[in-house]
């Protein structure tokens, strides 16, 4: 493959903060935007005020600000994650169905979610192994993945056991239908809609590295 | 009719066996401890509970799972790191779960407070969770049928009440307050500080004082800033 044709655009697979580097650079400046639990929190740290975002919380707030520290903490300032947070100027606090309507009304430019698995035509799933014994968690998965304009998903590539998350269909249990647009992943970024799955760039590994990796046809960008 | 009492003890005494209840807070922002507390106090049994949770640690919500007094929990995310007294109960099949997409739990309580029949949403077509209820294709999308949750009673915590029951919030800990205080055929409010009516700024008020029946003030300090 000549260089010029290349999409690797890095010598090895991305680490999480690198990953969360790359999804704050994506973020079209002056959108609104929600960050799920865990890695998806990582993203806030890589934005950068010439980027004028808004984060939203869906447990009630826009213009949510870094974690809080020391006499910062306050327990009736949190994030849906339940973490001590602080406010920015221009701020704003609603109840939790006007927050929900922020998402389900579709005014959220930007979600950005974890994944077990995402599926060809952009299927999420998020929220539940379906083991039979486990306690079942839902939480606003649901109304970010069909609410917001964009989902990207940030995962890695490949469970433990080496398998890829990137599949044909969806054998956990769904969290929305066709809503993801964005996959950003340690080894790819793929993007995802009616017309397949695409290969934005790869990371430590070529294109065809990566289609021997993932059971499903990908398309180079 | 709204009145001013002076114990939560009092402000529960009326809750009965198999009452649903909601209870505000989201983890433990705005979670009335006092009035559940109390709740506990008053004995009151076989009760659906309706919150964002299933409790946490070994407080509030949690202690009333502990000590068998819900019948079901509607909620949105029971399984916290430390949700142990419901995991207990749901693994010994002492507790029934109803397990609602957050953003459908608070429109459904919205949709009771404000006399609506149902509701058509996007949110959780295609999944489990939608399984057996009515779906439409509107606007281009696939939707799910929801009904209102309506409850007897509302625990709920505020900032301050002026003398007609009129509320502020503070901060994140507003979060289910304003829908559950409409949502609810008895709304009782604790809050830190009781004003003279006239002193809230109406334009900043943010539940009405017709949706409260019994405020009640709470004399701790500390109340707006328990560690989430």
């Amino acid at each position: 493959m000549s260089t010029q044709t290349s999409i690797q655009t890095s010598e090895k697979p991305l680490g999480r903060d690198e990953l969360a580097r790359l999804v704050a650079r994506d973020i079209v400046p002056g959108s609104f935007v929600n960050l799920g639990i865990g890695q998806p929190t990582l993203v806030s740290n890589y934005l950068t005020e010439e980027q004028n975002i808004t984060l939203h919380t869906e447990n009630g707030m826009l213009g949510m600000g870094p974690a809080a520290e020391g006499d910062e903490i306050d327990g009736d300032l949190i994030n849906a994650g339940k973490i001590p947070v602080t406010e920015l100027p221009g701020a704003s606090y609603f109840h939790h169905a006007d927050s929900f309507a922020i998402m389900r009304g579709g005014h959220l430019d930007i979600c950005v979610l974890g994944a077990f698995q995402v599926s060809a035509t952009g299927d999420l799933a998020n929220w539940h192994t379906g083991a039979p014994d486990a306690i079942p968690a839902v939480g606003g998965a649901m109304d970010l993945a069909t609410g917001a304009k964009d989902v990207f998903v940030m995962m890695t590539l490949l469970t433990r056991e080496g398998v890829s998350k990137l599949v044909e269909q969806c054998t956990y249990p769904l969290t929305g239908v066709g809503c993801v647009t964005r996959v950003y992943t340690d080894k790819a970024v793929f993007l995802t809609g009616p017309d397949g799955v695409t290969v934005r760039e790869t990371f430590g590994c070529t294109f065809e590295e990566i289609q021997e990796l993932v059971p499903l046809p990908l398309k180079k960008v | 009719m709204l009145n001013f009492i002076d114990t939560v003890g009092e402000a529960v005494a009326g809750i009965k066996d198999g009452s649903t209840v909601m209870i505000g807070g989201f983890g433990n922002a705005g979670q009335p401890f006092e009035l559940i507390d109390a709740l506990m106090d008053c004995g009151a049994k076989d009760l659906t509970v309706v919150n964002n949770n299933a409790g946490q640690g070994d407080q509030g919500l949690a202690l009333l799972i502990k000590e068998g007094r819900v019948r079901k929990m509607i909620c949105s995310f029971p399984r916290q790191s430390d949700s142990w007294h419901f995991d207990a109960k749901f693994h010994a099949g002492e507790i029934e779960l109803e397990l609602v997409p957050q953003g459908n739990l608070a429109e459904r309580i919205r949709a009771a407070g404000a006399g609506i029949g149902g509701f058509f949403t996007p949110t959780g077509y295609g999944t489990t969770l939608a399984e057996g209820k009515e779906t439409r294709l509107l606007d281009g999308k696939w939707q799910v049928f929801e009904t209102p949750i309506h409850a007897d009673v509302a625990l709920i915590k505020a900032l301050k009440a002026d003398g007609k029951g009129n509320l502020v919030y503070r901060k994140t800990a507003r979060n289910f307050g304003p829908i559950m205080a409409a949502a609810a055929k008895h709304t009782i409010v604790q809050v830190s500080e009781i004003v003279p009516t006239g002193s809230l700024d109406p334009e900043n008020v943010v539940t009405p004082g017709i949706y409260v029946n019994s405020v009640v003030r709470v004399d701790s300090a500390d109340s707006n800033k328990k560690v989430a």
